[in-house]
Order: C-alpha cells, then sequence, then structure tokens
C-alpha cells in the first residue's frame, strides 16, 4: 500500500478514455463499478467538452456481484453497439471489475460485432493514465492500421506526416496541434492525420501513407511511433518543439525528414527571445527554479528555462518511470539530482530541502508551493480547469515560447518592487508577508521555509533523498535578525548555506559573522 | 395550527401509491467516497483515509483538487500488486500507512478508513482494523471505519454511512430533559438560523449531528428524540432507532413550506402550543415566502425533470411544485426510502412520473420526449445536454450549497431560476 495525498495519474482506463473521448467514431465499453462514471467529468467539467465520452459503463453493484456480471457486460456491449453504431469498439476493465475477472475481450468477441473489437489489456494495480493512453493508442493501431497502398506511394506528392499523441484532457494538446499544424504547413508538408485527437478509425487505418510521422507527445505516442517505424519504415521526430530552440531543432528534424527548404520567415512572431534579452528581464538571471511533470513536459521546460530564461535549475524530476531515462540524462546536464517518483510527500520534501524561488510543475506543486509560500507555474498536467483555456495557450512552437515567458515570470515579484523590498524592511504596505503586489491580493505567505526546530507537524516521516536538513546548530538573536534583512525568496537559501558552513566548520552558534563568512564562502 | 397543513383535496394522498419506475442499467452516478468532499470540511480535524485503488484516488483530487491545499484532509491508501498478491500483508500495510499519516498530521483527533470497492471485492475488513488502530492510537486519535465503495453506497449515501459509524460512539446523556438531535450536515449558517428558532420556540437542548469537531459529538439518551435534516440517512436513523431513539417523521426543511412543517414536528413533539410556534416563525416564514415569490414569477409553469443524483430530488420537487408552482415530469432517485419520504409524497402531484434506479440511456430518451425546461442532473451529462439546447441545473450544488431553512428559500429557488435567467440574457 502507498499513502497518497494526491496522485499524479488516474488509472490506466481513464488513458483509454482520453483516447476515445478523442476520436470522432469509437466507443468504449468499460466493465465498472457504479460511480466510475466521474471520468466522464473530466472530460465535460474539467475540459469542458460539449458531447459525453464514448464511454458506456456497465456501473454494477454490490447486488450484481452474487450474481452473473459477465452477462451485465455483454449486454452493455450490445446494447452500446446498437444504440451508438461505432466504426470499432474498445473493451477493457476498470481496477474493481480486474479482481473479479469476466474477460471483457473474450465476451465483447463472442458477440460477434461487424465492426473491429479492441481488447484492452490495462493492469489498473501496476501501470496508470499515460501507460493506458499509450497502450491504447497502440493496440487501435495494431489492430486497425492498413498496409500503404504501394503504388500511390511512388508517385510524386507533397511530404507529408501524421501528428502522433495529441489526446483528450491533455495539457494544452489543443492548441499545440493547431501551432504545430500551422508550423508544418509553413514549412510545405501536409498533415495526414492527427491521432488520436478528433481522428476516426478510417483515419488511423491510413495512419501508414504518411512519409513520417511528427511525434508531440512521446508519453502517449511513442511506442505507436516505434511500431509504425517497424512496420512501414515510417521516420519520427525526436524533439518536442518547446521553446525557441527546440522549435528551431524541432524544424531543422522536419526538413531533414521531408526534404524541404526552410522558409525565411517562420519567426516572425516570437517574441520570447527579445523579451528575455531585454533589461527588464536581467534580474531573472540565476533565478532558482525547481521543475516537476511528465518526463517530456520537464526536460523540454528545463532547457527553456536555463537556456531561454536565464535560470537556475536547482531540481528537476518527473512521474513518468517509463521515461525517467530522459530525465537523469537532463539532470546530469543541469548537475542536479533527478526526482523520478509518483509519491507527492517525497516530491514537497525535496522541495522543501532545495528552497527554490520558483516552482515549474503540475496541479500538485500549486498544494505544495502554497505551503511554502514560493511562486509556482503550471508546466505539465495534470492540471485543473484553469488551465484548459478558452484563449489560445500553446506551449510548443513559436508562439508557445511567448506564452510560456509570460506565464513564468507572471507569478514572480516584479524587478522595481524585489529591490526596494531589498532595501527598506519595514514598510506598512510592501513586506515580506504579503504576496507581490502585482497578483493584487494581501493574503500572507510563509517567508521562509519553517526554522530547523520546526513543530512536529510540518516533520515528514519519509526517507529524506536530498541534503538532510542541519539542525545542530543554534542561531544568536543577532545573526536570527541580520539573516531576517535577506529578501525572503533566498533567504532559505541563505539560512541552509550559513547552518552547512556551521557544521563544517564546527562552529555550535551562528553569529553575525558565520553569516557574512558564509555568504562570502558560497559566493565563490 | 391548521393553516400550516397542506390542502387537503382529490390528491389527499398525492403520489404516496403512485407506482414508482424502477430501472437498473447504467447510472451516471457518483460513489459514496464523494461525501468525504464536504465531510472534511465539516468536521474540521478528521481525517478521511480511503483505502482503494489509483482510481478513487483520482476520483476524489479530481472533485476536490481545484482547492489548493495547504494541508490536505483527505488522501488514499492505494493497494498495489503487492497486496493482491498476497506478499505483503494488507493489515499490516494498512498499519504502516495510517501510522506515516499520523506522524505527519498529529493534529488529527478522528480517523476514517473508508472503504472503497477494490476493498469490499477482496474483503479486507475494515471494521477489525480500525478497532485494531484505535486501540493503538487512542487517546490521540479515534479510527473508525465506513463504507463509500460505489457497489453500496451511491452519492451522499457516504454521508449515511459516515454518520452511522459515528452513532455507537455517541456518548451517554447526562442531563435529564427532552432532547433532540438534528442528523444530517447542513451548512453552518443554516444551524445556527435553526437553532435560533428552535430556542425561540422554546426548544433549549437539541444538538447538530455531525458536530463541527469530532471531539463535541453530541451525547444521547432515553429522552432523545431524533429529525433527520437530510433525506439519505436511513441507515443512520436506523442505528440510532436501534439505540432507542425514537424518530419524528417530517418533511425536509426546503422552502417556507417544507421548514414550517419540519419545525412544526419538533414543536408538536415538545408540547409547544401552536401561538407560541407561530410567533417564533411568522416573520421569517413571510420573509421566505415573499423571496421566492420573486423566483416563481420566472419558474411558474415551467416543466422540470430531476435524474437520480443525491435522493433531495423528491424533497426538491416538492417544494418546486409547492412554492414555484413547477410542472414535474420526472422525479428519479437513486434510491427511495418509502417511510423517510412519506411526508414529501403525499404532497407531490399523483401525475408525477417516479424512478428509483437509472437506466441512463433510457431516461435522456425520456427526456428528448419531454422536453423539460429544466434538467437537474449530474456534471457528467449537464454541459453535452446544455450544448443540445436544454437548460440544465447542475446537481450536486444543490447539497454544496445552504439551501435549508427559511432564510435560504430565496437562495434556493434561485438556483432553480438562474439558469434559465442565464439563458435570457446572453444574447451571442
Amino acid at each position: 500500500m502507498q499513502l497518497t495525498l494526491w496522485t499524479y495519474e488516474g488509472p490506466p482506463h481513464v488513458g483509454a478514455m482520453r483516447v476515445a473521448t478523442a476520436m470522432t467514431d469509437i466507443h468504449y465499453v468499460l466493465h465498472a463499478p457504479q460511480g466510475d462514471t466521474y471520468a466522464d467529468l473530466l472530460f465535460t467539467m474539467i475540459e469542458r467538452l460539449p458531447r459525453r465520452p464514448p464511454v458506456t459503463y456497465t456501473t454494477f453493484q454490490a447486488r450484481d456481484l452474487g450474481g452473473d456480471t459477465a452477462q451485465l457486460f455483454k449486454d452493455a456491449v450490445a446494447s452500446a453497439f446498437d444504440r451508438f453504431k461505432p466504426r470499432a469498439v474498445l473493451v477493457g476493465s476498470s481496477c474493481t471489475a480486474e479482481l473479479i475477472q469476466d474477460d471483457p475481450g473474450g465476451l465483447a468477441l463472442a458477440l460477434g460485432l461487424p465492426v473491429p473489437v479492441i481488447p484492452l489489456e490495462l493492469p489498473a494495480y501496476q501501470r496508470k493514465e499515460n501507460w493506458g493512453a499509450s497502450e491504447t493508442f497502440y493496440q487501435l493501431a495494431r489492430h486497425l492500421v492498413k498496409p500503404p497502398d504501394k503504388s500511390a506511394a511512388a508517385t510524386p506528392h507533397k511530404p507529408c506526416c501524421n501528428i502522433l499523441g495529441p489526446t483528450a484532457l491533455g495539457f494544452r494538446h489543443r492548441d499545440d496541434v493547431r501551432e504545430i499544424s500551422q508550423l508544418l504547413q509553413a514549412l510545405g508538408v501536409e498533415v495526414a492525420v492527427t491521432a488520436p485527437w478528433a481522428a476516426s478509425v478510417e483515419d488511423l487505418q491510413n495512419l501508414a501513407r504518411a512519409d513520417f510521422n511528427v511525434v508531440l507527445y512521446p508519453e502517449v505516442a511513442h511506442t505507436t511511433a516505434l511500431w509504425l517505424e517497424r512496420q512501414f519504415n515510417q521516420p519520427y521526430t525526436r524533439v518536442m518543439p518547446i521553446g525557441v530552440s527546440a522549435t528551431r531543432e524541432f524544424i531543422q528534424e522536419v526538413a531533414t525528414l521531408a526534404g524541404v527548404e526552410i522558409p525565411p520567415d517562420l519567426e516572425k512572431n516570437a517574441r520570447s527571445v527579445w523579451f528575455s534579452r531585454s533589461v527588464d528581464s536581467t534580474y531573472l538571471t540565476g533565478k532558482r527554479v525547481f521543475l516537476f511533470g511528465d518526463a517530456s513536459h520537464v526536460v523540454a521546460a528545463a532547457r527553456f528555462a536555463t537556456e531561454e530564461m536565464g535560470f537556475e535549475v536547482v531540481g528537476m524530476g518527473t512521474y513518468s518511470r517509463e521515461f525517467a531515462r530522459e530525465v537523469r540524462d537532463a539532470a546530469k546536464k543541469y548537475n542536479v539530482e533527478p526526482l523520478i517518483t509518483d509519491d507527492y510527500l517525497l516530491v514537497e520534501e525535496q522541495i522543501k530541502n532545495l528552497h527554490p524561488e520558483l516552482i515549474l510543475g503540475t496541479q500538485m506543486e500549486r498544494h505544495i508551493a502554497k505551503r511554502q509560500g514560493i511562486p509556482c507555474a503550471v508546466i505539465s498536467a495534470p492540471v485543473h480547469i484553469q488551465d484548459y483555456p478558452a484563449r489560445y495557450a500553446p506551449q510548443m512552437g513559436f508562439e508557445g515560447a511567448n506564452v510560456l515567458f509570460d506565464t513564468w515570470v507572471h507569478p514572480l515579484m516584479m524587478g522595481l518592487e524585489e529591490h526596494l523590498l531589498g532595501m527598506f524592511r519595514e514598510d506598512f504596505e510592501f513586506h515580506d508577508g504579503v504576496a507581490p503586489s502585482h497578483l493584487g491580493s494581501v493574503r500572507a505567505q510563509p517567508t521562509e521555509a519553517p526554522p530547523p526546530q520546526k513543530s512536529v507537524s510540518d516533520q515528514i516521516l519519509v526517507p529524506s533523498t536530498a541534503v538532510a536538513p542541519i539542525t545542530a546548530t543554534a542561531w544568536s538573536t543577532d545573526a536570527e535578525k541580520e539573516l531576517g534583512k535577506i529578501p525572503f525568496f533566498v533567504r532559505g537559501k541563505a539560512r541552509r548555506n550559513t547552518e552547512r558552513f556551521a557544521m563544517e566548520h564546527g562552529l555550535s552558534t551562528i553569529t553575525v559573522e558565520t553569516l557574512y563568512d558564509a555568504k562570502a564562502h558560497y559566493s565563490r | 395550527m391548521s393553516t400550516m397543513i397542506p390542502i387537503q383535496n382529490a390528491e389527499a394522498l398525492g403520489c404516496t401509491n403512485t407506482p414508482v419506475l424502477s430501472e437498473k442499467g447504467q447510472r451516471e452516478v457518483f460513489c459514496g467516497l464523494t461525501g468525504i468532499i464536504w465531510l472534511h470540511r465539516k468536521i474540521q480535524d478528521a481525517f478521511f483515509l480511503v483505502v482503494g485503488s489509483r482510481t478513487c484516488a483520482h476520483l476524489i483530487q479530481s472533485a476536490a483538487g481545484v482547492m489548493i491545499f495547504a494541508e490536505p484532509r483527505f488522501g488514499t491508501a492505494i493497494i498495489d500488486e503487492r497486496d493482491l498478491a498476497g506478499i505483503a500483508d494488507a493489515n499490516d500495510e494498512l498499519d504502516r500507512v495510517v501510522s506515516e499519516l499520523l506522524a505527519r498530521r498529529q493534529d488529527i483527533k478522528l480517523l476514517f478508513l473508508v472503504g472503497s470497492c477494490p476493498s469490499e471485492v477482496i474483503k479486507l475488513d475494515l471494521t477489525r482494523a480500525a478497532e485494531r488502530l484505535g486501540r493503538q492510537h487512542m487517546p490521540q486519535t479515534r479510527v473508525l471505519s465506513y463504507s463509500g465503495s460505489g457497489i453500496e453506497t451511491t452519492f451522499t449515501e457516504g454521508e449515511d454511512a459516515c454518520l452511522a459509524a459515528l452513532v455507537p460512539t455517541l456518548a451517554t446523556r447526562s442531563i435529564r430533559g427532552k432532547h433532540l438531535l438534528i442528523v444530517g450536515t447542513l451548512a453552518d449558517v443554516v444551524e445556527d438560523q435553526l437553532g435560533a428558532l428552535l430556542r425561540k420556540m422554546g426548544i433549549e437542548q437539541f444538538d447538530f449531528f455531525p458536530p463541527r469537531k469530532s471531539t463535541a459529538l453530541p451525547a444521547i439518551g432515553p429522552e432523545t428524540v431524533c429529525m433527520l435534516a437530510q433525506p439519505f440517512l436511513a441507515d443512520t436513523a436506523k442505528q440510532l432507532e436501534a439505540k432507542g431513539i425514537k424518530r419524528l417523521s417530517a418533511p425536509f426543511p426546503l422552502g417556507a413550506e417544507g421548514t414550517t412543517q419540519w419545525l412544526q414536528v419538533a414543536a408538536q413533539a415538545f408540547g409547544i402550543d401552536a401561538q407560541h410556534f407561530e410567533n417564533a416563525t411568522r416573520a421569517p416564514r413571510q420573509r421566505a415566502e415573499q423571496s421566492v415569490a420573486r423566483h416563481r414569477v420566472q419558474l411558474e409553469g415551467k416543466s422540470i425533470t430531476f435524474l437520480p443524483d443525491s435522493q433531495l430530488e423528491i424533497p426538491l420537487a416538492r417544494f418546486v411544485y409547492q412554492e414555484l408552482h413547477m410542472k414535474l415530469l420526472e422525479v428519479g432517485t437513486p434510491y427511495l426510502h418509502r417511510q423517510i419520504m412519506a411526508p414529501e409524497l403525499e404532497q407531490l402531484p399523483s401525475s408525477t412520473r417516479l424512478s428509483e434506479g437509472q437506466s441512463l440511456e433510457l431516461q435522456l430518451d425520456r427526456c428528448d420526449a419531454d422536453q423539460p425546461d429544466l434538467i437537474v442532473c449530474g456534471l457528467g451529462l449537464a454541459n453535452p445536454l446544455e450544448a443540445r439546447g436544454f437548460t440544465t441545473k447542475w446537481s450536486i450544488e444543490l447539497v454544496f450549497t445552504p439551501i435549508q431553512g427559511y432564510e435560504q428559500a430565496g437562495d434556493l429557488a434561485g438556483l432553480f431560476s438562474r439558469p434559465l435567467l442565464r439563458k435570457l440574457k446572453l444574447v451571442a
């Protein structure tokens, strides 16, 4: 058993729902207990879709368990088919149905429906949402894709590709698809099929016709792209076009695969490069950031943070175990310890030890940020309703970089206010205890990580992954007061450095001198 | 007092003997775990630990995670392969997880182990686990268990199961005299108002259950009588009755009429004379009637269908029929407890189509045929129905909003008129 306060991913059948809901003429029959229909809300409320997800649930209850739940399932498949007339049917179990072992695949095949029936084996007690989405997409491709017509491939045509990976309930998938489609169009590359987003069964059958694949979200599409490459020699793109440099690299990759020239005016709307160079952004240099999310967004965001924002990555991690290697490699580049976990408490502990000035994470990191009083922006799913905005808000391409710049800078205190706070500490209106004034409210925020002699409720009984808190030295009153003069967003780090310095030098009491000695020591 | 009694006519028995359409099929409802979302705010020093799968964890955070918590008050012990394969002893694992949790959060006074579908199916005995852990962590933390699983409970029945688990822990009352226990989670403001009215009528000894702190659980004794403030508390009522507590049957305190009838039942049980009752309730009742009347202009004659969700449907249908003069098409409820609902059913028009349970697609077909002016339904259906041109009122809000009592009667009516008003306002 694992104690979970927040979970980063849903169960794998939610991943399957994301694929089914993204598509247009498929139906998913899910063997599940009453109540599991909550998942419909993810789509109708959080993503605000104006239609019901194409999912029929058996919604069995306790009294059904004594009877024939297998028959219940068969009836559900038959009536769903009659009512919705899908072009293909997905069948599977949720976690509870997995325990009663009714074999949805076998039962549905026995019905002899006139359309493809695709059974899904999604081990709910081992795997999670993204794996479920990826597996579902892969199974759909395996069952549906038809070999391409050789003669059609031989005739000269405009280079064309598929876009793979966008699903329902994806973080900014809607706008990323638009941004990248426009980019591909500008490059003179035609998009044959985008899948699973808005794809039909027929579209999937035609996947093998394109010259190559653009993989936007490896978490969903990598397995399928790999299979398509093996089966039909379709190469696929490796770069996730988040940030200006990555987008340029992506363009280069596509141009090579498609054999096209790169037109000169692609970057005319890329403003983030100039914004970041403008002197107003100088104060962003070396801001300490912590990143967490799905692997591909974290790796891409870390690159944007260092190369295009001038931040310093002090920690990064992911909950996607399937792509842990990518994050480990990236972490090496920034010389930080990678955190591969789906345990929210470990992430919280790590952030507490690192004292970042900005957290780039998921909805869950917003809880941590609130608790520790650290500015935070969202870069990855899981997200809530506010991150399915009405406005155009891609993460990818040049417009995506513009969006990232605005989103990440917003929670940080602005330059002038930061300077003045450092100079005058006793202002009745602008002081440590209040949020940055451009955020409008006067809510109090914790001014630093709790001091070592913290209350018991702050201690987390999980193995510490990073540096253990140093608790053996005591602060003199003067030093404590002096520490209070350091701007709050770096104070936690100053406290920790000073304590480490004192420990290393065997000092039992920290004086004002020690504080400045440590400052000099670490500023080398 | 005769003015309080609804006008008796040919339909004297209302819906009491109407056949109920009982359906089986896909049910678009929440499981009882959802109750945690309001219970954790009501009982502030309690923690709800679901023992279940990732699906359970996902459900609760999808529903409540839009609020940013500095200190979450619920969590899930996720069962994994090792627990299923018997490699790890599930009970040992549970003990470990609970110790971990209680070490992190020493302010927890009451811990609920909440059963789920997976834990029920693998027959993990949470009742015994709660006893064992209770012994271990007393007096710091009391540990109880209940089931919020989808296979056994629907939405608000989670609260029923939770309160039923609390009943055996209620202390014996030492103070003499007749005592009223008001059962069911109410908004704090509603509790305060109802409390003030009871006092004004001359009823001094009463308690609300559940209380705001787990340390303030009411005591009950032979002179205690109870009244339900919420319709979905069948098990809790049964538990209380088993302890020898008499349940006073009343309609639910929704709208001016419902509140008056509910208070009247209390008044009668405590022997409050009619004049006294009239004096205490006249002003707020008139206020409530006036504020409801403003919305009646908007809603009179409009047709309405309730899809099953919380068991509040029948009392709400009575309110919109009786006080807003709406036309009832279908009133669906996940579960119909005839005895508890009796005072409500007799006030519904006999033409009402009552349905219990659900076969979703068939019920939506009936909506298509009926074309109601307003559909009360869950969030999984609301936007899709709106997109098809229907006007909907999402039902969960009726559980999350103060709607009981006189002062909320206008607000309650407003919940029904707002979607229609909005439709008129939006021009694009």
